[in-house]
């Protein structure tokens, strides 16, 4: 296997019961390289995604990250191992600030042989948190602020600094600007523009054919839970893109897929 | 300081920008109601132009202030006070506390039974529970007892709320009744007294006088200001304890990050079962603690010991701004909020107005808490 596959899937299967969710779904995401999903409600978007992040487990099928086999038991193992995800509803405490939705759950400490009552670093979490925000230009007034008293863009916008501020190793964003404004919407792409400079690999789910385009390198289609594309972003349109989701096309080498 | 501009365009930490604690505004209104106190105090024509907190003609204390009643509204409120610090833990993480009054009363039998004399005034002590083994124990027994009673019962708690997932006001409400009943079975209804001199010590001894070793058992500190004054002390010390502990710990953060979003909390690999089944043992230790006291205090304990002391402690919580919805509330606010509680019931008592009407209006000032709790809530929610 080589070595700049990010993340590889190879006969990715979940039925819900009777129900078949994804169906022997084979996936590459290269190095520094931005991929989107696309496909109809119910295509097998969120599912192919709730594989790969542990949230469910798959009916059959492998995956690879990094070229090492792996088998997440729940959603924080996949982030242990580097999977970050921002999902659509965002998982931040309102009443938290800045640096401390950052490190929810993993607080930089001192003083550990203190259990649970381990004295939380706030010095170095805001400075991570400072570098973390730089890193993908998020612009947020005050850090010190609490979730609750920024915008729904500023909100979406430290969800996905959170996966910055850790290095993770691939990021994948569900929908991230689905309940943005315009302006909101345009400071999170920038912040996708900018992770691409920084060469971190990224799989993006949107229904936003602009978007996709604007943004990605390679765009991927599910259709009744299957993939049944493979664009180059350079090689297609939107019209194209929208054949392969309604199914008026499928492209060659997925023919009898579905 | 030195650097807060970082270059990002106002991406910085800056200490200015921090918003107008909600605590500054409990210490306003701690300050107007001693205010509006002081003022009928000097205008009412019964009350012939007394004042509320200063003496300015016996100077009995060597200072201008009333200095027995700021002591009494302290002392009065710090038992209770100390409650009042769990469940302000409690209330942070979304849930609610109705059975620290009965664990207090449940505590105080069984820990008051461990810390009994053999001989009162030569004759065998005529309350006894337990054979002369349980007599004249070390002190750190019925203490140890005592902060166990009130570890187990609020473990039950957290467990009930945490794994059967059952609301917290329904697992704390049945320990509320269960825990009224095991105070009442324990002695079958009487009373337990005659503890040793060291346990009547805790509540009653000088614990400043005790801690620096007599060398200023002369000082007007000693001998004035904390005479008489362990469970004040007592609430003072937890209370910047666990302030430090919410504000600078693992376990205070993880307990506002469940308040304040749950799921959030879960997603981001909180333990949260296991913390909930913290906070509430930590509420029932700091009952059992009060527990102590209050039977250290009075030499004596009763099974109706703490009765609706949880509601006492809930509206100090309330009255201190935190919120009922979780995730806001703070150690600070919480004193402030005794504070306030103190100087109104000292307040009523100074005003000569008659208990029915104390306990009337304290019931209003509940209600009015919350009610502006919900006010600030939604101004919150329409500002964002």
């Amino acid at each position: 296997m080589s070595d700049d596959i990010v993340l590889r899937t190879e006969d990715l299967t979940k039925h819900y019961g009777g129900v078949h969710a994804l169906e022997g779904a084979d996936f590459e995401l290269k190095h520094g390289e931005h991929v989107a999903i696309m496909g109809d409600n119910g295509a097998g978007k969120s599912t192919f995604v709730r594989q790969i992040t542990g949230v469910e487990q798959r009916t059959r099928g492998r995956i690879w990250l990094y070229g090492d086999e792996v088998n997440f038991a729940g959603p924080l193992d996949a982030r242990e191992a580097g999977v970050e995800t921002v999902f659509q509803t965002l998982a931040l405490a309102d009443d938290l600030d800045v640096p401390d939705n950052l490190f929810l759950g993993r607080e930089m400490t001192k003083w550990n042989w203190l259990g649970p009552f381990r004295v939380l670093d706030y010095k170095g979490m805001r400075d991570a948190t400072v570098a973390g925000l730089e890193r993908t230009a998020v612009k947020i007034p005050n850090i010190r602020n609490t979730i609750r008293n920024m915008s729904g863009g500023q909100r979406q916008c430290v969800a996905i600094a959170r996966t910055a501020t850790f290095h993770s190793r691939l990021t994948i964003m569900d929908e991230p600007t689905a309940a943005l404004g315009v302006q909101e919407t345009a400071q999170v792409e920038n912040i996708v523009r900018q992770l691409k400079e920084a060469g971190e690999p990224l799989i993006l789910i949107s229904h936003n054919m602009r978007q996709v385009m604007d943004l990605v390198d390679r765009i991927i289609v599910f259709r009744r839970g299957r993939i049944v594309a493979n664009l180059d972003r350079d090689e297609t349109d939107g019209q194209d893109v929208v054949a392969y989701i309604t199914g008026a096309k499928t492209g060659a080498e997925y023919e009898g897929a579905a | 300081m030195a650097d807060t501009s970082h270059g990002t365009g106002g991406l910085a930490f800056d200490k200015s920008k921090r918003a107008w604690p909600n605590e500054f505004n409990v210490f306003i209104a701690l300050i107007l109601i001693v205010l509006i106190f002081e003022a009928l105090g000097q205008l009412l024509p019964y009350m012939k132009g007394q004042s509320m907190l200063f003496d300015f003609n016996t100077g009995r204390d060597g200072t201008i202030l009333n200095m027995a009643r700021i002591k009494i509204i302290i002392l009065q409120v710090s038992i209770i006070g100390i409650i009042a610090l769990g469940v302000t833990q409690v209330i942070i993480t979304g849930g609610i506390d109705l059975s620290s009054g009965s664990i207090v009363g449940a505590t105080a039998m069984i820990s008051m039974s461990f810390a009994q004399t053999e001989l009162v005034n030569g004759n065998p002590n005529p309350k006894a529970i337990f054979g002369p083994w349980a007599m004249d124990l070390p002190i750190l027994v019925p203490i140890a007892v005592g902060l166990g009673c009130g570890l187990i019962a609020g473990s039950i708690n957290g467990m009930l709320i945490a794994y059967t997932r059952i609301p917290p006001f329904i697992a704390t409400l049945g320990m509320m009744v269960s825990a009224r009943g095991v105070a009442k079975w324990w002695s079958r209804g009487n009373p337990i007294s005659f503890p040793t001199d060291e346990y009547a010590a805790i509540s009653n001894g000088n614990l400043v006088d005790g801690l620096t070793f007599g060398v200023f058992s002369e000082s007007w500190v000693v001998t004035q200001v904390f005479d008489g004054q362990n469970p004040a002390i007592y609430f003072l010390l937890l209370a910047v304890l666990f302030h430090f502990i919410m504000k600078y710990t693992v376990y205070g953060k993880h307990t506002y990050a469940i308040g304040s979003n749950e799921d959030a909390a879960r997603m981001s690999g909180i333990n949260v079962a296991w913390q909930k089944v913290m906070v509430y043992a930590v509420a029932g230790m700091l009952a059992g603690f009060a527990a102590i006291l209050l039977t250290s205090r009075n030499v004596t304990a009763q099974a109706g010991m703490g009765f609706v002391y949880e509601l006492d402690a809930i509206a100090m919580a309330v009255i201190g701004g935190v919120s009922l919805a979780g995730g806001r509330g703070s150690i600070i606010g919480t004193v402030l909020g005794a504070m306030i509680f103190g100087v109104i019931i000292s307040g009523f008592t100074y005003l000569k107005l008659d208990a029915f009407y104390q306990e009337m209006v304290k019931g209003g000032i509940i209600v009015a808490a919350v009610v502006l709790d919900q006010w600030r809530q939604r101004r919150a929610a329409l500002k964002s």
